[in-house]
């Protein structure tokens, strides 16, 4: 028996922006339905690397990338695979909260609708289950068709995991989630992320070493577009195997 | 201090902003003011002067200005509205004040307002029905006076009605006339259309006879009664009921009956029919014509800029091409509008309206369909002149939609256009809105382009109405815009139509404030609701 088919993973990625190469060879595999932080001193390319996975640097101007990236075992580049199908399955969670101007209801369904799913019933239930496993049913049940404009950053926050969540993809991609929020609110969000492990395997983007060591099973230290060292977070923290994890985690430099 | 440091801390330069804020403010509150003040006193009913000159003269009207005599240095002279055209030739007479001998406001003085030659001033001596006449110093006058009226307005709507009764029976054979006349100009055989046309008119004459007989039952009727008044100078005339609009004694009112001539007279001047080439009854026609063409204008202009904005900053790529459409966009703003008119008229009058006329109408020509100035056509006109508002309206609403949320909907597996259509545009509603608004300000007070595309001083009908179509996009049309310049500026009689002028001036300006504000309100309330989605 083999080990467990990792739910990401990208092998001897390069990738950059203009000729520039922003992260030079990752080999790195995430293990499904498991909590993996990345950390890293600005700029080492952590966002970069998250965002590869769903794609979203394809957007960007002068991207290119060598090397493979799967995502459920499969090739996030397979040209089968629409890359409107990729993002069902990879979802993804943005720094700064950013509702629709639309009601609650509206923007937790906005993927299923995309998908072209039309049950009520269906809709309904997965819109119950979305704004539970984000902790925000209890919150809005009563106000479902108010504006998601009208709540508060860390409930917009929330509100966006659910989004996400409503496509019930395999993984969810975070990209620093509590960037923007208070510290109440960021408390409320470390507890939903720690739940979330039940239902999707989650890579979470964090500038935040005590958010690492609080929410993530695993973490992955990059620096400067390398990947230093990779493991169960308890283990990382207590006893860093590289020397610059070691500075890193102890606050020398980043 | 020395200039240097005086000009570095800027106190002047201060007081000389403010100085330019103060100068725009005085010149838009003196605007406002003046067609306010003029517009708003011209329906009050001001008290009739009776004057007695030195060379024995006796003059009744109201006083209407005063200025200083040009002939006699310190002195005054104040003009006089006196009326009775059709007596004295002239509406208002100047009079110096030293030569004024006696002053008075008479209680029995009326003035009449009527259907033709203006206002008549005068003391009223008996009002003779068909039977018997009442005399005016009997207590039951003044109703008897006011009943009258009332009778002769109300046979005139029913003879209007009866007229446009005629007018939709006469239409079968205006239209088979000009089928034969385009056929006899032809050389084509006629004899079968000339066959149906007299059939046509056989019918037609069958229908009309008994809207004739009521007709000249009402029109014998409106003849009779007829109200003989005096002039100032004490010549009697006989002036036929139904030929006065309103009777007012102004002198001997209570301020709550003068306040109710004032409302009626507004309520004529909104909701009535012109009378004497515009310069008197009412607008409406050129309010509706204003409302209906902005708003054929706003529903071509704001699909058409949206989707070339949408286009131009979602789809296409910035190079030279773009920055060249978004150049001539903007030179396109800075064109003359008469340069839209004569574009408008040889463009939509004579290819698009003649090609349809051609197609769908030709056995009516040459009598033009389309191939004519319309409200459609003035409309279309109007969209080109103000798509580039609403393209860089549009365009800076969507540059202001967050990439955060573009993004949010990408990495949902929204589409490109899913994202466009359901999270972009909701986005970019206000800055939409705007563009609107600006469109139709802009729209609502042009006018140079419609004298060329299909307003006209005097439309015979609206372009809305109970007769399919319901909605006559090929005809001519009133506008408030085109309403100002004419009767400001064309009409027979200037002077007596000033404070028409002033009045519809009011009417349009307080038609665009309306329509600013209410976008304003939606927009803001828009902004409001999307604002706090940035934390």
């Amino acid at each position: 028996m083999s080990a467990p088919r990792p739910a990401l993973e990208a092998v001897n990625l390069v990738a950059g922006f203009a000729g520039q190469e922003v992260l030079r060879g990752i080999d790195l595999a995430v293990p499904a339905r498991r909590i993996t932080a990345l950390i890293g001193p600005s700029g080492c390319g952590k966002s970069t690397l998250l965002r590869c996975f769903n794609r979203m640097n394809d957007h960007l101007a002068g991207f290119f990338r060598r090397g493979r990236l799967n995502a459920s075992g499969r090739d996030v580049y397979d040209p089968a695979w629409s890359l409107e199908e990729l993002r069902f399955t990879v979802g993804m969670v943005f720094q700064k909260p950013n509702p629709f101007p639309m009601s609650i209801r509206d923007n937790v369904l906005f993927g299923p609708s995309l998908a072209g799913v039309h049950d009520r019933a269906a809709l309904d239930t997965t819109l119950e289950s979305s704004l539970r496993h984000a902790n925000l049913w209890d919150e809005v049940k009563d106000r479902l068709d108010a504006s998601a404009l009208d709540m508060s950053g860390g409930q917009q926050q929330r509100l966006c995991i659910a989004r996400a969540l409503a496509s019930s993809p395999d993984i969810l991609l975070l990209d620093e989630p509590a960037s923007a929020l208070d510290p109440i609110a960021t408390v409320r969000l470390e507890e939903t992320v720690r739940e979330l492990a039940d239902v999707v395997t989650v890579l979470l983007v964090t500038h935040n070493l005590q958010q690492a060591a609080r929410v993530a099973h695993r973490t992955a230290f990059l620096y400067l577009g390398e990947l230093i060292e990779e493991g169960e977070t308890t283990a990382m923290f207590a006893t860093p195997r590289e020397r610059l994890t070691e500075e890193y985690i102890t606050g020398r430099f980043g | 201090m020395s200039v240097r440091r005086f000009l570095a801390v800027g106190t002047a330069q201060r007081w000389l902003t403010a100085a330019a804020l103060l100068l725009a403010l005085a010149m838009i509150v003196g605007l406002v003011t003046v067609v306010v003040r003029v517009a708003a006193g011209f329906f009050w009913p001001h008290p009739l002067v009776e004057l007695v000159l030195a060379d024995g003269t006796r003059l009744l009207g109201e006083e209407s200005g005063r200025d200083v005599d040009p002939a006699v240095a310190g002195a005054t002279r104040v003009r006089i509205k006196v009326g009775n055209r059709e007596l004295s030739g002239a509406d208002f007479v100047w009079v110096r004040e030293v030569e004024v001998k006696e002053r008075s406001e008479p209680r029995d003085a009326w003035l009449l307002e009527r259907r033709e030659y203006g206002t008549f001033y005068g003391t009223p001596r008996r009002l003779e029905g068909p039977r018997s006449a009442v005399d005016a110093t009997a207590p039951g006058f003044a109703a008897a006076l006011a009943k009258a009226i009332d009778e002769a307005a109300g046979r005139f709507d029913e003879e209007r009605a009866l007229l446009a009764r005629a007018d939709r029976l006469h239409a079968p054979v205006a239209r088979l006339q000009a089928r034969f006349n385009a056929a006899t100009v032809a050389g084509r055989d006629t004899t079968a259309l000339k066959a149906e046309l007299d059939a046509a008119r056989a019918r037609e004459q069958e229908a009309l006879a008994p809207l004739l007989e009521r007709l000249a039952g009402l029109r014998a009727a409106l003849a009779e009664g007829a109200l003989v008044i005096a002039t100032a100078g004490g010549e009697e005339k006989a002036i036929p009921v139904s030929g006065i609009v309103r009777a007012v004694a102004p002198n001997g009112l209570s301020t709550p009956a003068k306040l109710a001539v004032y409302l009626a007279r507004w309520w004529e001047f909104l909701a009535g029919a012109p009378r004497e080439s515009n310069t008197e009854g009412g607008i409406f026609p050129a309010i509706f014509g204003t409302a209906l063409m902005v708003l054929l204008m706003t529903v071509a202009v704001v699909p058409l800029g949206v989707v070339t904005a949408v286009y131009l900053n979602e789809y296409a790529r910035d190079n030279a091409f773009t920055a060249a459409v978004r150049l001539a966009l903007a030179n396109l703003a800075g064109v003359p509008s008469i340069v839209f008119g004569a574009f408008g008229l040889a463009f939509f009058v004579y290819t698009v309206g003649g090609g349809i006329d051609r197609l769908f109408f030709a056995d009516t020509l040459p009598t033009p369909t389309f191939g004519t100035g319309g409200i459609l056509w003035a409309s279309l006109t109007l969209a080109l002149l103000t798509v580039p508002v609403v393209v860089v309206a549009t365009e800076e609403g969507l540059q202001s939609v967050p990439q955060a949320v573009r993004d949010g909907a990408r990495a949902l597996g929204a589409t490109r256009w899913q994202t466009l259509r359901r999270v972009v545009l909701p986005y970019a509603a206000p800055g939409i809105l705007t563009g609107a608004i600006l469109a139709v300000a802009r729209g609502a007070g042009e006018v140079a382009p419609l004298m060329l595309t299909g307003v006209v001083k005097l439309a015979p009908s609206l372009a809305l109405d109970g007769t399919a179509p319901f909605l006559h996009l090929d005809r001519k049309f009133m506008h408030l815009g085109f309403h100002i310049y004419d009767v400001g500026f064309q009409s027979p009689n200037v002077e007596a139509a000033k404070p028409m002028v002033y009045a519809t001036v009011l009417v349009l300006l307080v038609l665009v404030v309306l329509l600013n504000v209410t976008a304003i309100v939606l927009r803001t309330r828009l902004r409001r609701r999307l604002k706090r989605a940035v934390v």
